[in-house]
């Protein structure tokens, strides 16, 4: 089978561009890197389709000379495939944007939890090296104490983690942002749109109250 | 006959435009959908007969010839999937309208959750039905992206959080999917999977693992499997229990599905069986030893799945016929109870408030029904005669004892071992969602459970029961769909006619042995090991 060495040459960087992209801890890098690495692996299929032909029209010429057309079909399927997967994981790039301020992939739940207790263990002894605390902010967090702008003693520099799921409110929704006023404005608003969710509305207007109440 | 095949994909998609258009009308979308899936759970059933009468059935679309065109197969093992499957989502689906009438209706976006779902079912069915590799991936991808919708329902902060790790990880196991479909086109020229059992037999073996070895890698993601499972116990706890009750159901056994059509269909007696079995060993046990450490109940659930994916693997891998007909039982059995539990769990956090077994506690006598509805499910999972997990299990280590090796002998003991682990896992829920002495929060906290909720889980567990009642037909059912899998004619013969399924290379016998051209190799999986 001829091979086209550009054709790989050209997948093989796109990959590893890719792959380079998704190591890093941004959402949105990630996203790109999986648009570079999918374009990459498109191209594999084109050189899996075999050495160029006539375009491969019924009656233009001899089949034998023609491309192999069932690659191009699937590629096409895959460009429309991580198309829509590339708006999703932008969308959601946007939304931890909007909740968190960044967009960090965050730590594995279980590492954190393990490096929490082991600090708890070794409370007494001295504090663990900044090469083996596990997250990014974690390790902004002793550089910084090192030059003397650390924070206090007593502070975990966990806690100033954003990243760490055991922070983030639990289920809180948009619907929870903003206050109560607005809430309520937001609730107007939807009662005239529709009249006929008027008791459902209230009831909610009710458990949202009680909710501000218990905290 | 054939043309039924196309409409488990067909009325989903369906179904979620309409319900799509329907967005304002709570009520009539749900309709719609019970309706939609109702249709699929008895087009399952009436496959499953066609399949065991008539044998397998193939759906040319557009009348293209196999190699060129999309191809739908249904033979037992689709069939039993596909019935298993719409009956769990259908299910779930009834269990989850009720909660427009629970408290959480607020904080779900409805108009979007029942397109989803019908989505999310399109691309389960499109995957088990899928003739072809390219279909699979297009199936995978179909149900992957409503499962990235349906686990960031409301965009709540811990649900984007779990979703960015489940988005990445599943977006590279496709991509390697998309790959190594790449390599197999360049290899062999065709995606059909018939075309490809024929022509893959004849390639050398070193491209043939290159190759077995990038699909395994794609779809063990998909079934976290345990190296590449640790992205499951992190996403799914923070979806909405219906939600996660279908994804640990279902997504998980299509990867094994797909792995079970790699290991018999394409690659019969590859090389990797050591490789595969050792996967599932590692799976059983440090999946449940997480789930013995963990303190939130639907972390529990999630590691006790990451931990029973090995028994599915255990019995693919030795690809025998007693093992994989064993596997298949047990991915039936699975898909119900693993579902059933986590809408047990959705019971309890409905009435507790929370899933910390630290904070639970009295469950037994505030809440005697679900006290039920957990308990059984919870024994059924871990092997308890005599539910359906001790046949599955048993018939596991049977086959284990018949395969005779060392391998065979670790697994054994692994599994048992797993299956007492995870006895405890189970009694640790009990002792502390159910017999702890209830704080004050949760014996003020009376809220009624909804029938509709306690009715779908009711009729979760009833379909379990009858898979242990009906444990003897299922099982001589699952013994036939092992042995065509295994010997591969009929799915060729079927897609490609018999002429083709004669250039078949390897089959597999009733031992386990593989027959090449008709000569039997005694020991052939050792041999291979060493050449």
């Amino acid at each position: 089978m001829h091979v086209s060495l550009a054709l790989l040459l050209t997948a093989g960087v796109l990959i590893a561009c890719g792959i380079y992209l998704v190591l890093e801890r941004t959402l949105s890098r990630i996203v790109l890197g999986f648009v570079l690495a999918g374009n990459g692996v498109n191209l594999l299929f084109i050189v899996a389709a075999g050495p160029i032909g006539s375009p491969p029209f019924e009656g233009s010429g001899d089949p034998e000379s023609m491309t192999d057309p069932l690659p191009f079909a699937m590629v096409l399927t895959a460009i429309v495939i991580s198309l829509g997967i590339t708006a999703f994981g932008m969308a959601l790039a946007y939304r931890a944007w909007q909740l968190f301020g960044h967009d960090e992939v965050p730590d594995d739940v279980e590492d954190r939890r393990v490096l929490r207790r082991r600090r708890r263990r070794s409370e007494d002894a001295e504090r663990l090296p900044w090469s083996q605390a596990l997250s990014e902010e974690a390790r902004r967090g002793a550089i910084a104490h090192s030059q003397g702008l650390g924070t206090g003693e007593d502070e975990d520099p966990l806690g100033s983690d954003l990243t760490s799921a055991e922070d983030v409110p639990q289920d809180a929704t948009e619907a929870d942002e903003g206050d109560a006023d607005s809430l309520r404005e937001a609730m107007r608003r939807r009662r005239e749109h529709r009249r006929g969710d008027a008791a459902a509305l209230r009831h909610e207007i009710r458990d949202r109250t009680s909710d501000e109440e218990d905290i | 006959m054939e043309l039924l095949l196309a409409l488990p994909v067909m009325l989903p998609l369906l179904g979620a435009a309409i319900t799509l258009l329907l967005r304002h009308h709570t009520r009539l979308q749900l309709g719609l959908a019970v309706v939609t899936l109702v249709a699929i759970f008895t087009i399952a059933l009436l496959l499953a007969w066609h399949v065991t009468q008539h044998g397998v059935l193939v759906l040319q679309i557009g009348n293209w010839t196999p190699q060129l065109g999309i191809v739908l197969v249904a033979d037992r093992l689709t069939a039993l999937m596909l019935t298993v499957s719409s009956f769990v989502t259908l299910a779930v689906l009834v269990y989850s309208s009720a909660q427009s009438v629970s408290e959480n209706v607020e904080r779900t976006p409805v108009a979007i959750y029942h397109p989803t779902y019908l989505t999310l079912v399109a691309g389960v069915s499109m995957a088990f039905l899928a003739g072809d590799l390219f279909n699979l991936y297009v199936g995978f991808e179909v149900l992957l992206a409503s499962s990235y919708v349906l686990l960031t329902l409301g965009g709540s902060a811990s649900r984007v959080r779990a979703a960015t790790t489940y988005v990445i990880v599943s977006v590279l196991s496709s991509v390697i999917f998309l790959s190594a479909i790449a390599a197999v086109y360049a290899a062999a020229g065709t995606v059909n999977m018939a075309e490809l059992a024929v022509r893959l037999d004849g390639l050398e073996p070193g491209t043939r693992m290159i190759l077995e070895l990038m699909l395994l890698v794609a779809f063990a993601i998909k079934a976290a499997i345990f190296p590449l499972s640790a992205w499951l116990p992190d996403s799914y706890p923070t979806a909405p229990a219906p939600v996660t009750a279908v994804f640990a159901g279902l997504l998980t056994k299509v990867g094994i599905y797909a792995i079970l059509r790699l290991e018999t269909l394409l690659f019969p007696f590859s090389q990797i069986s050591n490789l595969l079995l050792a996967a599932a060993g590692l799976s059983l046990f440090i999946g449940i030893l997480g789930a013995v450490a963990q303190t939130d109940l639907k972390r529990v659930l999630s590691f006790t799945l990451v931990s029973h994916m090995g028994y599915m693997l255990f019995g693919i891998g030795m690809v025998t016929q007693l093992g994989m007909a064993a596997t298949i039982y047990y991915v039936a059995h699975h898909i119900t109870v693993q579902s059933t539990l986590f809408l047990a769990a959705g019971l309890i956090e409905h009435r507790g408030g929370t899933t910390d077994l630290i904070k639970l506690g009295g469950l037994q006598k505030l809440a005697p029904l679900i006290a039920v509805l957990f308990f059984i499910p919870a024994m059924n999972l871990a092997g308890i005669p005599p539910f359906s997990g001790f046949i599955g299990k048993v018939g596991l280590i049977e086959a284990g004892i018949a395969y005779d090796r060392t391998s065979g002998w670790i697994l054994i003991a692994v599994s048992v071992l797993t299956s007492l682990l995870t006895l405890y896992a189970i009694a640790k829920i009990w002792n502390r969602a159910f017999w702890q002495e209830p704080s004050e929060e949760i014996i003020a906290r009376d809220v009624p459970t909804p029938r509709v909720m306690t009715g779908a889980t009711t009729a979760m567990i009833a379909f379990s029961l009858a898979l242990t009642v009906f444990a003897g037909p299922l099982m001589t059912y699952a013994d036939e769909a092992a042995h065509s899998v295994l010997q591969r004619t009929p799915y060729v013969g079927a897609v490609l006619g018999d002429e083709a399924a004669g250039d078949l290379r390897y089959r597999i016998d009733d031992q386990g042995q593989r027959v090449d051209n008709g000569i039997t190799q005694l020991d052939g999986a050792a041999q291979e090991v060493g050449g």
